[in-house]
């Protein structure tokens, strides 16, 4: 079923014939190699360990398509990353998608190319999926949904609740430039040719640095809504620790940080596509950094603070000035549909 | 012929001294009976002749103590009788009385204590802690009531016996005044250098008047917390401090011991003069005296840019002696590093001023609460002069202001920015020190300390918790997280409203011409150019700024040029024609781009109806300030601009009179403005002189389209904007020739140390 210049209708939605042939014909080649789903309704996987990590994540981004990237590709790499950071291999995906009626199905296909290259990086196959047309304005083009399943073969336990003082704050890569992209783009701001957006799979990133330290990592998050102060506040709380950073280490791209002050906008709060925030044991710090460094993904990692005993700030900064300053949490929602 | 009298006296009656005075007076009087503090202040009977009785309570009423405020003289009996006593005693309170004292605020040391300190033969020569019942610090060492020996700082402290001699007399100047001490039995000085720690030496104060005098920093402990001092005469130390303190250009405060040696580089209007010299001794902005009139002029990094000084006259006694040689200005600026709370420990003053302090002057009569000095201005307004508190600490708290209604116990924990809190009981309103801005653990701290001890010291259990509706404010997050108390929310622009009406005892529907940089309003926008009318129970929006963008929200306050080309956008449409104008052209053009984009699209640009920040917007326009070091820094250079008495034309806008509320539309103007630059030719101060003026005008055709629909003629003025000087003379005398009453802020700040006092009135008028 070739469909330049051919739209989605209602009828792909209904799960009759239409439905069968957009699926049959369309998302599943285009898939190809990535996609083993039977057609029943639910996917039966046989899997090696004893233990699975669980996550799911909803794609809203506007522009869908971007300078270095698309939603297919985000949608992939957001959970890939999730199931990641709990120390799993990521193994399955589901995809469902809502389509928008008249969205162009020229663009589904460039977004399924998206997702099947990702998926093949990442080396996660689609098992099941799911798709439903909504009428022209009941939703933005397209939304993209994906759950993805991993396995835990380690033993070692990874969380906020092995967050304790002493640990070190690694960020791996430069904060904020995925939001900046996205919004530059949406906006006409002119920012994104030298501000790529960092949407990336980093479980290869993640497997490498366990193999080569097993049980000095501690925790691991991705930092997506809400950027690096949304995590620390978060880790802070659960953990029932304070951590203290210090701005001059905050790895921020130069053309980042420039667009954020012209925007007013503060990068600690912007959201990545492909960045880890690490709580490591604090002796190790240096070394597991290093490691970082070498792996894709990984080269502008930076040590940006430590994890203290609980006191009144649940995330304190030291500023350029040598003073301390509180990171909040964030209040209100200024910048949406950013992934 | 013979009488007998009770009186109950209530006010500051307690701790002042006042039992003796009443014990003096009545002996001179030949009077018979007894005086004792009781729980509601100071209770009394006296018997004798009538007309000796008259005269007794008229010099009672008339001649108190220094420190004393009387409120009410209450005669409870009166009978005559046939026999009078002949002796009057001072009883002492019955036990288990706890006295509801209203504590006494600190206060400068008085002219006797200050000629004993000097006096070689006195007992207390050089002695820098000398004090009596007339002086001396109260509030700052205050631990909790009743106000006793024990109960502060000074109990570490026992009393020689002279000075417990003293104490007891009756007729002593030193009766019952808690801090005594002396050479023998009180709290010493010590000298110390930040990396060597004590050093050896008899005559620390001399030593550090010899260190001051070579130019170096030297930290003094005062009354409310620590000053780094240095010679304001030497321009090289003034900006080592500036340097090292990491303050490029707010000016510093100065402190002089006399008001002959303040002539040398200021002049003083008579009522600065007295405010200079009052039982507070704050800080108030005088006149600079120019290069030409001035015997000696102070250092020109001392205050730059402004044509005021903040100065204040020496206070504690250890401060004469600082100025007992050739010194005879210093710099006294507050012992923090930027926006922390001022040290008042040793210990903390010690860590934090290290880099910053050659030197310290410590002490151990400790302060329990930090203090700030109070700052005010004198504003002469048609004809007459006002006071106008800018910041209201030391000497001022905890005195109370009095609400017009009584109320149930309420807490108001004000805004984010200069932050006070304030708690009522019965008709009364205790606004707190100046806490500072809640945006650090320090501060923070500092807040729940001051609610903490408030409630103590008056006895008081808050039923309910008044707070601003911004969600971010540090103050209001406390509030909601608290479980245990109901809550009010109050809109921080009726609050400024609420505190001024209260100043002024008003309680019926009035005006409110409210001006400020920002607070959160009903809508979710920020406001702050408003025409607000209503009372205690609520309010109206009858007029507004018409609504802005603030690209970059926070960003725009510290670079007003944001400012500037939002207010140029939203006026010519875009900015590509008005390279012209140099606020523009200094822009790159992504900049221009980027920032019309914002405006245009809403990304990251609240809305806004600030005046504060259009006045910060027209500063940048006009070439003033593109990017302020200080708050408030681009609308107080605009003013400074200003010949003082000058006046001219202003500039065209628009009131939309036909919506609701009404809008005042300052685009005409900003096109004008745009349209003198880019033609070049008109001076900067002539343009801001044009722009005070419009401001003026919108003021007075606004409150009269309002005054027409609803009949109100009573206005009041708050928000921080009207610190600025030629406006609040503007408005207030403009708006008087117009026929309304105008009240402006006396007793509490304009601006938003001054919201916590109007959020307890409207607070406490609900809960009634």
């Amino acid at each position: 079923m070739s469909a330049t210049g051919k739209l989605i209708e209602l009828d792909h939605g209904t799960g009759g014939g239409m439905s069968q042939e957009l699926i049959g014909e369309l998302i599943a080649p285009r898939l190809g190699e990535v996609h083993h789903g039977r057609m029943e309704d639910s996917a039966v996987l046989g899997i090696e360990s004893s233990r699975i990590a669980v996550t799911t994540d909803s794609f809203v981004v506007d522009p869908i398509f971007f300078g270095n990237g698309d939603i297919g590709k985000l949608a992939v790499c957001g959970t890939v990353n999730d199931l990641a950071v709990s120390g799993a291999m990521p193994r399955f995906l589901t995809l469902a998608l809502v389509l928008e009626e008249g969205f162009p199905i020229a663009d589904l296909e460039r977004i399924l190319d998206s997702v099947r290259e990702a998926a093949s990086v990442a080396e996660v196959t689609i098992v099941a999926g799911d798709t439903k047309v909504v009428r022209g304005g009941e939703i933005d083009k397209i939304f993209i949904n994906t759950t993805g399943i991993g396995e835990l073969h380690r033993d070692h336990e990874l969380g906020m609740a092995h967050v304790t003082p002493g640990d070190a704050v690694i960020v791996t890569s430069w904060l904020g430039n995925h939001s900046i992209h996205i919004l530059s783009i949406r906006e006409g701001l002119g920012f994104e040719e030298r501000i790529p957006s960092d949407c990336a799979p980093l479980d290869g990133l993640v497997w490498n640095l366990l193999e080569e330290h097993p049980e000095l990592v501690h925790c691991m998050r991705d930092v997506t809504r809400g950027g690096l102060g949304t995590v620390l506040n978060e880790v802070a709380d659960g953990a029932g620790v304070s951590v203290a950073i210090d701005h001059e280490r905050l790895p921020i791209q130069r053309e980042t940080a420039m667009a954020a002050d012209m925007l007013g906008v503060n990068p600690l709060y912007l959201a990545n596509e492909g960045c880890l925030c690490l709580f490591v044991d604090g002796d190790a710090a240096a070394e597991i950094v290093e490691t970082v460094r070498l792996q894709p993904h990984g080269h502008a990692a930076e040590i940006v603070g430590s994890v203290v005993e609980r006191r009144e700030s649940a995330v304190s900064m030291r500023q350029s000035d040598g003073t301390e300053a509180t990171v909040e949490v964030l209040y209100g929602a200024e910048l949406p549909r950013l992934c | 012929m013979f009488e007998t009298r009770r009186y109950q006296i209530r006010g500051i009656v307690q701790g002042v001294g006042f039992r003796p005075f009443v014990w003096r007076t009545a002996a001179r009087h030949a009077l018979g009976g007894w005086v004792r503090n009781d729980s509601d202040g100071v209770v009394l009977e006296v018997q004798g002749h009538e007309e000796a009785l008259e005269a007794f309570i008229m010099e009672v009423r008339t001649s108190a103590p220094a420190l004393a405020r009387i409120d009410s003289v209450a005669l409870l009996e009166q009978r005559s009788i046939e026999v009078v006593v002949e002796a009057f005693e001072i009883q002492l309170s019955a036990q288990g009385e706890r006295a509801q004292t209203l504590v006494s605020a600190d206060t400068r040391v008085c002219d006797e204590c200050l000629a004993e300190m000097l006096d070689p033969a006195d007992r207390r020569y050089r002695y820098p802690f000398i004090n009596c019942t007339n002086c001396g610090p109260r509030y700052s060492i205050i631990e909790g009531v009743p106000y006793d020996r024990a109960m502060t700082t000074m109990s570490v402290f026992p009393m020689c016996a002279e000075c417990s001699e003293e104490y007891h007399d009756v007729c002593d100047r030193r009766f019952h005044a808690q801090p005594v001490a002396c050479w023998k039995c009180g709290p010493r000085v010590e000298l110390w250098d930040s990396r060597r720690g004590r050093l050896e030496t008899t005559q620390p104060v001399r030593d550090a008047v010899v260190l001051l005098r070579a130019g170096a920093i030297v930290a003094v402990k005062g009354i409310g917390g620590y000053h780094l001092m240095v010679d304001a005469r030497n321009e090289d130390a003034v900006a080592e401090l500036r340097r090292r303190k990491r303050r490029e250009e707010k000016p510093f405060a100065v402190m002089s011991p006399t008001l002959a040696a303040m002539r040398n580089y200021a002049r003083m209007e008579e009522c600065e003069a007295e405010l200079l010299s009052s039982l507070a001794r704050p800080i108030v902005l005088v006149a600079k005296l120019d290069s030409a009139q001035a015997p000696a002029e102070l250092a020109p990094s001392v205050a730059p840019g402004n044509r005021r000084y903040g100065a204040m006259l020496a206070y504690a006694p250890l401060h004469h002696l600082l100025f007992e040689g050739e010194l005879d200005t210093l710099v006294a600026t507050s012992g923090n590093v930027s926006d922390e709370p001022i040290a008042f420990t040793n210990q903390d003053a010690l860590e934090r001023l290290a880099g910053i302090a050659d030197a310290f002057l410590i002490n151990n009569r400790d302060i329990y609460t930090r203090v700030d000095d109070s700052i005010v201005r004198a504003v002469s307004v048609g004809g007459r002069t006002e006071v106008s508190p800018l910041r209201r600490a030391r000497g001022y708290t905890p005195v109370p202001v009095n609400a017009p209604f009584e109320m149930p116990q309420v807490l108001a924990v004000g805004a984010e920015l200069k932050n006070t809190i304030c708690m009522s009981r019965g008709e009364e309103l205790f606004l707190s020190h100046h806490i500072g801005d809640l945006k650090n653990d320090a501060t923070r701290r500092s807040f729940e300390h001051a609610i903490g001890h408030l409630a103590k010291l008056l006895e008081v259990n808050p039923q309910v918790v008044a707070h601003d509706m911004h969600p971010g404010y540090m103050s209001t997050r406390f509030a909601r997280e608290q479980r245990q108390l109901p809550t009010v929310e109050v809109q921080h622009h009726h609050a400024h409203m609420a505190a001024c009406m209260c100043e002024h005892g008003l309680n019926e529907p009035v005006m409110g011409v409210i001006f400020d940089g920002t607070g959160y309003g009903i809508d979710g926008n920020i406001w702050g150019g408003e025409w607000l009318i209503g009372d205690y129970s609520g309010f109206e929006r009858a007029g507004q700024l018409e609504y802005f963008r603030l690209p970059g929200g926070d960003k725009a306050v510290e670079q007003p040029f944001r400012v500037a080309l939002s207010l140029l956008a939203q006026a010519h449409g875009e900015l590509g024609e008005l390279t012209g104008v140099p606020v523009v052209a200094a822009r790159s053009e992504q900049e221009r781009h980027v920032l019309a984009r914002m405006v245009e699209a809403g990304i990251s640009s609240p809305l806004t109806s600030s005046m504060g920040r259009l006045f910060d917007g027209v500063s940048a326009l006009l070439g003033v300030r593109e990017h302020c070091h200080y708050e408030a820094q681009a609308a107080i250079e605009l003013e400074q601009l200003i010949e003082p008495g000058t006046r001219a034309e202003p500039l065209e806008w628009a009131l939309h009179s036909d919506e609701q509320p009404l809008r005042i539309d300052a685009r005409p103007m900003v096109r004008e403005l745009a349209g003198l630059v880019a033609r070049g030719g008109a001076k900067a101060a002539e343009l801001s002189l044009r722009f005070h003026c419009t401001v003026v005008e919108m003021v007075r055709v606004t409150c009269m389209e309002i005054a027409r629909r609803t009949g109100l003629r009573k206005v009041v003025l708050s928000g921080g904007v009207w610190q600025n000087e030629w406006l609040l003379r503007g408005a207030h005398e403009t708006l008087e020739q117009a026929g309304f009453q105008v009240h402006t802020h006396r007793l509490v700040p304009a601006n938003d140390g001054g919201v916590a006092l109007g959020q307890a009135a409207v607070a406490g008028w609900r809960a009634r």
